[in-house]
C-alpha cells in the first residue's frame, strides 16, 4: 500500500490539467493524467486501497469531477487532509470517494507510518495510534452507501 | 433570530418557514447550467435518459463555450452530442457557440433572477450573486442527477457579511476589491460558507458586483450575494428582463453572521495574485517590473463593456509593447458588438490585440493563447493556479482590466494609476 503526502491548496489543476477536461470523461481517459502537474509518478504508482494525505483546502477550484472520478478509480480508498474544497467535497460524495476531514491524523502521519483506515468505525490509525472522524450526514452516507450518486439515483427513479 | 440571504432562499425553496445552519434541505433548482461538459454529463445516463427522459425540458440551460470553436475533433463530436440531446429532449434553453460565456448569458438572458436557485456544472456558476440570486456549482455527476430528477439537497451555509464603504480611487477596480478580500481571508476562507455584501452597494455598477461574485468561489464560497437595488432593476430594464419585487429575498437585519469584515473602498489600491494561488496577493507595487510575454483581458471575470472601456481608455492611440502578446476576449456577443459600436475593439485591435470569439479562451489551457514553460502572463480571468494556461512552468498573475491594459503598453507590470487621467 502506498501512502502519498501533499501540502496545503492542492488545486483542481494540479489534480487533473485543465488542458484534458474536453477531451478526456472516462476513467481510462483520466487515469494517465491523473495528479500529472503535482507528481508526475502518481498515475505509475497508485495501487487500489491507497491512501493520500494532503493539507488544508484539498481540492479547490474547479468544478471538474475528474480528480475525484479518477481517484476513486483507480482504487484510492480514502483522502485524510486537513480540509477539502466545498465542490471537491461533494463531488467525491457523488462518487463514492472517502474524504476524511483530519488535521490531527495529517500531523501525525510521518513516511514509513503504517495507516489502516476502518471508514465503518469513523476511524483512521497510524503507526497504531487511532484519530476519529464524524460520520456523513445521513443524506450523504445513503449516496456513498449506494456507490456514488449515479446508482443512488437510479434506485430511487426504480422506487417511482 | 432573523435569517441570512442563503437561509431566506433556502428555507422557501424548501417550503420551510425557516431553516437553520446546518440544516439539509431538499430543493428543486429553477435551473441547470451545463456547458461543454453536456456531453460528459449526458454520457454518464443514456440508459436512464431513454427510460426516464427529463425531469423538465426547461431546466437545463445549456451554452457551449469552453472550447469554442471545437479545437478538435473530439471537441466537435461532444458539440455535436450535445446538439443532438437538445434536439432529441426538446431542450428549451440552448445557446451555441458563439453566444458567449456561459455564466454571461445567464445572465443577459434573464435566467439569473433575485430569488432563484442556479445549480451549474461550473464553478464560476456564482456570479449570479451579482442579482440576488442563490448560484453555486456542483460536478458533472451532480448535473447527471439533477437532469433526471430536477431536486437535489443544499446543506444550510453559515454565512459572513462583507461590508463595502465608501468609493473606489481612480485606477481601482472591482477586481482589486475581491482580490483583497481573498488575499485577506485566503482561498478557503468561505470554504462551504455563503458571502453576502452590504454597505454602500450603490456605489459599485452591475460589472463590479458580477466581478466581485464570480469570485466568490475562489475564497470557496458556496454563493456570493447581492442586495438588488435601483442598479440591478436598470440592467434588467435594460436587457428588457422582467422584474417581480415580491421575488426578491435579502438577509434580515438581525441575521446571524459567522464572521464580519468591512472594507473603506476609497483606501484600496490596485493589487496582483501573484502565482501560484489565488490569495497571493501583493500590492502592485509589489510586482511592478515583471516582464510579461503575454496579456489576457476578458473572460466571465472581466470581459464586460466597463472592462473594455478601461482598458481602451489606457490603449487608444498607443501600441502594445513589442515582445508583449495582448488577448482580448469578450464575455458576450452582446457585449462584442457593443464595444464594437463604441470603438474600444477597434482601439484595442488598432493597438496590437488579438480578439478571441466569445467563450472561454485560453483561461482554462485547453486552446487559444496557451503559454510556454518560463513565460509570464498578466490575466483579468479569475484563476492563476499552476497548469492552468496549458503549461507548468508558466506563470499565471491576476489583475484588474486597467492594470492589464498599462501593464500591456509597458510590457511588465504597471500600476494602472500611472495611465489614468
Amino acid at each position: 500500500m502506498n501512502v502519498f503526502k501533499y501540502g496545503d491548496d492542492i488545486n483542481t489543476d494540479m489534480l487533473f490539467p485543465g488542458k484534458y477536461t474536453y477531451t478526456c470523461a472516462t476513467a481510462e481517459e483520466i487515469k494517465p493524467h491523473l495528479l500529472e502537474d503535482l507528481d508526475a509518478d502518481f498515475s505509475a504508482t497508485v495501487q487500489p486501497g491507497d491512501v493520500i494525505f494532503a493539507g488544508k483546502n484539498f481540492g479547490c477550484g474547479s468544478s471538474r469531477e475528474q480528480p475525484a472520478l479518477g481517484l476513486k478509480a483507480v482504487g484510492v480508498k480514502a483522502i485524510v487532509a486537513k480540509g477539502f474544497s466545498r465542490i471537491f467535497y461533494r463531488a467525491s460524495t457523488n462518487q463514492g470517494l472517502l474524504l476524511i476531514e483530519c488535521a490531527d491524523a495529517v500531523d501525525a502521519y510521518n513516511p514509513g507510518d503504517t495507516v489502516e483506515v476502518k471508514a465503518d468505525a469513523g476511524e483512521i490509525v497510524i503507526a497504531g495510534k487511532p484519530y476519529s472522524f464524524p460520520k456523513l450526514p445521513a443524506e450523504m452516507m445513503a449516496i456513498m452507501e449506494a456507490g456514488g450518486l449515479l446508482a443512488y439515483t437510479q434506485k430511487k427513479l426504480e422506487a417511482r | 433570530m432573523g435569517m441570512t440571504f442563503a437561509q431566506k432562499v433556502l428555507a422557501k425553496k424548501s417550503g420551510q418557514n425557516h431553516v437553520a445552519v446546518g440544516q439539509i434541505v431538499t430543493v428543486k433548482p429553477d435551473y441547470l447550467l451545463t456547458h461543454d461538459n453536456t456531453a460528459a454529463i449526458i454520457g454518464k445516463i443514456g440508459t436512464e435518459l431513454e427510460k426516464y427522459g427529463v425531469a423538465r425540458n426547461d431546466l437545463n440551460l445549456i451554452v457551449l463555450d469552453h472550447v469554442i470553436p471545437a479545437a478538435s475533433e473530439k471537441n466537435a463530436a461532444g458539440h455535436k452530442k450535445v446538439r443532438e440531446f437538445v434536439k432529441k429532449y426538446n431542450i428549451q434553453h440552448f445557446f451555441d457557440l458563439g453566444e458567449g460565456i456561459c455564466h454571461q448569458v445567464v445572465y443577459e438572458k434573464g435566467f439569473a433572477r433575485p430569488g432563484r436557485i442556479i445549480v451549474g456544472s461550473d464553478s464560476h456558476t456564482c456570479s449570479y450573486g451579482a442579482v440576488g440570486t442563490f448560484a453555486t456549482g456542483v460536478d458533472r455527476t451532480e448535473s447527471a442527477a439533477l437532469t433526471l430528477t430536477g431536486e437535489t439537497w443544499f446543506k444550510v451555509p453559515p454565512t459572513i457579511k462583507v461590508t463595502l464603504k465608501g468609493q473606489l480611487s481612480k485606477g481601482v477596480s472591482a477586481k482589486d476589491i475581491v482580490l483583497k478580500i481573498i488575499g485577506d481571508i485566503s482561498a478557503d476562507g468561505a470554504n462551504y460558507m455563503a458571502v453576502e455584501f452590504h454597505g454602500d452597494i450603490q456605489n459599485l455598477t452591475m460589472d463590479d458586483r458580477f466581478t466581485i461574485a464570480n469570485m466568490g468561489i475562489e475564497m470557496g464560497a458556496k454563493i456570493a450575494a447581492f442586495p438588488v437595488d435601483d442598479s440591478t432593476q436598470a440592467f434588467f430594464s435594460e436587457y428588457n428582463i422582467p422584474f417581480d419585487a415580491s421575488e426578491v429575498l435579502w438577509a434580515d437585519e438581525d441575521a446571524d453572521y459567522v464572521r464580519e469584515l468591512e472594507y473603506d473602498l476609497s483606501s484600496l489600491e490596485p493589487v496582483v495574485a501573484a502565482p501560484h494561488t489565488v490569495d497571493n496577493v501583493k500590492p502592485v507595487g509589489a510586482l511592478e517590473g515583471t516582464p510579461l510575454d503575454q496579456v489576457l483581458l476578458g473572460t466571465c471575470t472581466n470581459g464586460r463593456l466597463s472592462d473594455f472601456e478601461a482598458a481602451a481608455a489606457i490603449l487608444k492611440g498607443k501600441k502594445v509593447h513589442a515582445g508583449t502578446r495582448m488577448l482580448i476576449l469578450p464575455a458576450s456577443r452582446h457585449i462584442m458588438r457593443e464595444a464594437m459600436r463604441l470603438g474600444y475593439i477597434d482601439a484595442l485591435v488598432a493597438a496590437g490585440a488579438v480578439m478571441l470569439p466569445p467563450g472561454c479562451g485560453p483561461c482554462l489551457g485547453a486552446h487559444q493563447g496557451a503559454m510556454a514553460p518560463g513565460e509570464k502572463t498578466l490575466s483579468t480571468a479569475n484563476r492563476n493556479f499552476k497548469g492552468r494556461m496549458g503549461c507548468k512552468e508558466a506563470e499565471i498573475y491576476l489583475a484588474g482590466p486597467a492594470t492589464v491594459a498599462a501593464s500591456a503598453l509597458h510590457g511588465q507590470i504597471t500600476d494602472p494609476r500611472k495611465e489614468v487621467a
